[in-house]
């Protein structure tokens, strides 16, 4: 498409588009990112905004942005660093300099670096002007007066012709990796498709800043990075939370239940819910409930009304389904809650990731109180771990947590689309019409009771949150019968690991270092281990899904290792669970918490670290 | 759901002991709660519904303990949750029939939320809200209902706190159905069960019931037999608001918008000077101000105070499914994984 003197065959690149909350940026990111993915790169991505829908304009706290990561390799993480940053105004540039790469390029729209938004972002003098940015390929480009002047002679209202120059860096960009704009004007023809004046505009300006990039010869090569080898099949993008949502609704089709679900807003946990909401097509019940404790209450009595019930939230709603909770642990009904982990405690960081409910998910209850806990680990498998949370819930007949977090909630990535003939059977242990049913009669290998859906007939009967008696389900005090049944409750969660698959270990099993991960790190770390063994370093990653129970040959991975280090992004509430089950094993911890994800490269200097240890 | 109820099953011929579970029922002799375990057996019997049909469920209390004492599915929660655990059940299957039983503590204290909420829902089900003044099952502290002043174990000095006229709050979240009776009137309760249970969406039934350990005789004006027809109008769609032990008092609206109880016969009141109730007003100036009546000043008023039809959430819940599925071409799952962008790696 382009004449360029030199072409640069890369590996990956990165991206971060940033600038106001207004700007657009996160739609400009999207758009990148579904090129790249429809040209064949594996792709990972992820916002970062603000927590204040309109934080003040022009502002640091006010910036919006999206980061992309793309390649012919595998692709694991939105990238630590970028190759190159698009900043629409100071507050973005201040914003994010830190995470470009040393001699990386810079975009900015030098149209607003005024006085004010200088001042606004909290510079004293202008960085353009500044030998800080010597070291980078610095492109200024005044994107407000060239979107203006290519669309003086179209009768667009200021307003709109302001709000379309985001396109023209999004065209610059498609330049600079040699990109086709194809998908991006059939996009804007479907968006905008009631104001044919838009569409004209959006994509006069899309070209206007891919020929502008050229002209300028905006960089001095060109970049390629070629398809990736992927596995055959047909993809979409999809986020962690959209994935979680089709992941229930899979279960419900799979196990021929209706969906209920009960939940109140909460983020980064919403889309879930918002998701299942526009799901009425098919039959999915959503019902926004007055707290999250109602949330989880009408789902409860969905459950025991025969539907497959499932609430949603993120830690502080946790917190306050806790007494429910234990009550559909003690009812023996199965739900699913998932808990999208936000930065805390309290309100926190509402919209930064953080892997801190761990101990929350597993102890939080009152009284001895067990459910299964599982946690997905990539925006994709998020569908996964749904239907394997649903499955557990249905089959097992017990309520089970499911751990995402902020990250790969937001996070997208190309996925290969499955098929539901492919997915698991779901066998549900409803009780029939005719059946002496008990309520807390067992079969003997999962120790589930029966399902009694009310509306059969003959199968009458209570259940409630008093301790009932064995096998008949009537309340009673009898001691002996309370440790009866605590023992009961134990023991068929344990059970549930002769369901689970072992945890797999990427590396050899003499590997020096075992990293120990779980959850929404699967990426970063599975990228600085695999970046390691290729050093030759002797390093593996055993990273786990289900966390309670955990799998039967954990203790076989943990023991055969030298040096075991567990990372995650909280003070150390998986190692410490570990230590509680592994005495015998020394834990090494690398943690973080600043609501952000590990960086790779801080990653692999630990490891380093670790391996020079005597 | 009487209607279905009448129409889509063959008669079920069932009695009130059908509805007795193996279960010793345990209240205290001479509780208030035994008459009302009485009442709602005789109207389930009564409702021609199989009894596979019905929910029951309850919170945690004395008066919650409902459950464990009928042959029904049943389903004992937690503290002030059960409206929300029956929206969920309701929502789940709108074929079943669900009586919801809470305590005033239950429902108006650790569960508002949800007993307010529910009502402005108008879920289909049948709130049986036990008020007692008083929190039994805990021994005896004050209620968001007990009157001011009240000694307590918690207000060994009397209580300071304003008590909630339970009606006031249903009307405020735009209840659509509303009666009151008294534990030991088995006929009123009886009648106002089947008149609940057949109103589509959210109805409450207020029972005013005596705790004989903690709060005894906290209605006594009204249940004693020298004072209670001074003191209790049982109000009738359609009929005079008359009441007293000689029929010869009533209400009437005075110039400044507040009932007056008049005597007939005197200052020339005559019997057609009294208030006609109408239940279905869909204005619920009239439902507040009979709801909030007290004794001495007032009789208080009993029967089905408000009756409004409106549709209900689980009705629009379906219907609104139904609505979309019709014009949706996402039939399946598979339909909605491959729908919209998609590309294909060869
Ligand atoms: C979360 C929680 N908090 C407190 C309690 C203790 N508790 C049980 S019943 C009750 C009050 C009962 O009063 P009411 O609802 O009026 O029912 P009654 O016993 O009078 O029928 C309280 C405070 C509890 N069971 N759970
Ligand atoms: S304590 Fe009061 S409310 Fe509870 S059972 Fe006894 S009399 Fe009834
Ligand atoms: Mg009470």
């Amino acid at each position: 498409m382009s004449q360029k003197t030199k072409v640069i065959e890369k590996e990956e690149v990165v991206i971060r588009f940033s600038g106001d909350s207004g700007d657009g940026m996160q739609l400009t990111g999207t758009q990148f990112s579904d090129t790249s993915a429809l040209f064949g790169n594996d792709v990972a991505t992820f916002p970062d905004y603000p927590a204040e829908i309109r934080a003040p304009q022009g502002t640091v706290g006010g910036v919006s942005g999206f980061q992309l990561h793309f390649g012919q390799m595998e692709v694991n993480t939105p990238g630590d660093f970028a190759d190159v940053l698009v900043a629409m105004n100071p507050a973005a540039l201040k914003a994010n300099l830190k995470w470009v790469k040393p001699s990386g390029t810079i975009i900015v729209n030098e149209d607003s670096f005024t006085d004010k938004n200088l001042e606004k972002a909290g510079y004293d003098s202008n960085p353009l002007d500044d030998e800080n940015l010597s070291d980078y390929n610095l492109i200024k480009a005044r994107v407000t007066s060239l979107t203006k002047e290519c669309l003086k002679d179209t009768e667009l209202d200021q307003k709109s012709i302001l709000r379309s120059k985001n396109m023209f860096t999004l065209g610059m960009v498609y330049w600079m990796f040699d990109r086709p704009l194809e998908h991006t004007e059939e996009f804007i023809e479907k968006k905008f498709k009631k104001y044919p004046l838009v569409v004209e505009g959006n994509k006069m300006v899309l070209r206007a800043g891919y020929n502008f990039a050229r002209t300028i010869e905006a960089l001095p090569y060109n970049f390629s990075v070629a398809p990736a080898k992927i596995k055959k099949g047909i993809y979409r993008n999809v986020t962690g939370n959209k994935a979680t949502a089709w992941g229930l609704i899979a279960v419900a089709e799979k196990a021929g239940l209706e969906l209920f679900c009960g939940s109140y807003p909460i983020t980064p946990a919403t889309e879930i819910l918002q998701e299942l909401a526009a799901r009425k097509d098919l039959g999915v019940k959503t019902f926004q409930a007055e707290d999250e404790i109602a949330g989880i209450c009408t789902s409860i009595g969905a459950s025991f009304a025969g539907n497959f019930a499932v609430t949603t939230t993120s830690g502080p709603g946790l917190a306050l389904k806790t007494e429910a909770a234990g009550l559909a642990v003690m009812t023996e009904l199965p739900l699913v809650i998932v808990n999208v982990q936000r930065g805390g405690p309290s309100t926190g960081l509402p919209t930064k990731t953080e892997q801190s409910d761990l101990m929350q998910a597993i102890h939080g209850r009152s009284g001895e109180c067990p459910m299964p806990v599982i946690a997905a680990s990539t925006p994709s498998n998020c569908f996964e771990y749904a239907y394997s949370a649903g499955k557990i819930a249905l089959e097992h007949m017990t309520p089970v947590i499911l751990l995402t977090d902020g990250f790969i909630a937001n996070g997208a990535e190309p996925w290969r689309i499955p098929k539901m003939a492919d997915l698991s059977p779901i066998e549900v242990p409803f009780a029939k019409e005719g059946d002496n049913y008990q309520p807390y009669a067992r079969d003997t290998e999962k120790l589930a009771r029966k399902w009694a859906v009310p509306g059969t007939k003959g199968l009458e009967h209570r259940i409630g949150g008093l301790e009932k008696m064995d096998i008949t389900g009537t309340v009673s005090y009898v001691p002996e019968n309370h440790q009866v049944m605590t023992d009961i409750r134990s023991e068929r969660i344990r059970r549930v690991a002769n369901f689970i698959p072992d945890v797999p270990v990427k590396g050899n099993d003499d590997a020096e270092v075992l990293v120990v991960g779980w959850g929404g790190t699967y990426g970063h770390l599975t990228t600085a281990v695999r970046e390691l063994q290729a050093e030759g370093k002797s390093i593996a990653l055993a990273h786990f899904h289900y966390i309670f129970p955990l799998p039967k040959n954990t203790k076989e991975v943990l023991q055969r290792h030298k040096k075991v280090i567990v990372c995650e992004l909280n003070e150390g509430q998986f190692a410490e669970y570990l230590r509680a089950g592994f005495q015998d094993v020394k834990f090494n911890q690398y943690n973080k918490l600043q609501g952000l994800p590990f960086t790779v490269l801080e990653l692999k200097e630990r490891f380093n670290q670790l391996l020079e240890e005597k | 759901m009487t209607d279905t109820i009448l129409k889509s099953h063959s008669p079920v011929n069932l009695t009130p002991k059908d509805f007795k579970s193996d279960q010793e029922v345990r209240w205290c002799p001479g509780c208030g709660d035994h008459g009302v375990l009485n009442s709602v057996q005789k109207a389930m019997a009564a409702m021609n519904i199989p009894k596979e049909k019905f929910a029951v469920i309850s919170g945690i209390g004395c008066s919650s303990r409902f459950p464990y004492y009928m042959d029904t599915y049943g389903f004992h929660t937690i503290h002030g949750r059960a409206a929300a655990v029956a929206s969920g059940v309701k929502s789940a299957n709108p074929d079943l029939e669900i009586i919801q039983v809470s305590g005033d503590g239950d429902a108006l204290a650790i569960g508002g939320n949800h007993f307010i909420h529910a009502i402005r829902r108008n879920i289909d089900m049948t709130i049986l809200l036990f008020n007692n003044e008083i929190y039994g099952l805990t021994k005896g502290q004050y209620s968001p209902t007990s009157k001011q002043g009240m000694v307590t174990k918690t207000s060994p000095f009397g209580t300071i706190e304003q008590p909630f006229q339970p009606a006031e709050l249903a009307l405020g979240a735009q209840s659509k159905f509303y009666a009151r009776s008294i534990d030991t009137n088995i006929k009123l309760t009886t009648e106002l069960i089947l008149a609940g249970a057949k109103h589509k969406g959210t109805s409450i039934i207020e029972v005013l019931q005596n705790c004989v350990i903690y709060n005894d005789g906290a209605h006594t004006l009204i249940t004693d037999k020298e004072t209670k027809d001074d003191f209790q109008l049982i109000l009738h769609h359609g009929e005079r608001m008359i009441f007293g032990k000689n029929r010869n008092k009533g209400l009437v609206l005075g110039g400044n918008g507040k009932l007056i109880v008049v005597t007939i016969g005197e200052f020339g009141i005559t019997e057609q000077d009294i208030l006609v109730h109408d239940a279905h007003n869909p204005d619920p100036h009239m439902a507040w101000l009979l709801s909030n009546m007290s004794a001495p000043e007032y009789p208080v008023a009993l029967g089905v105070i408000r009756d409004v039809a409106a549709l209900s959430y689980e009705e629009k819940m379906v219907q609104q499914i139904k609505d979309v599925q019709a014009v949706s071409s996402i039939k399946c799952m598979d339909d909605l994984l491959n729908s919209g962008d998609t590309w294909e790696v060869k």
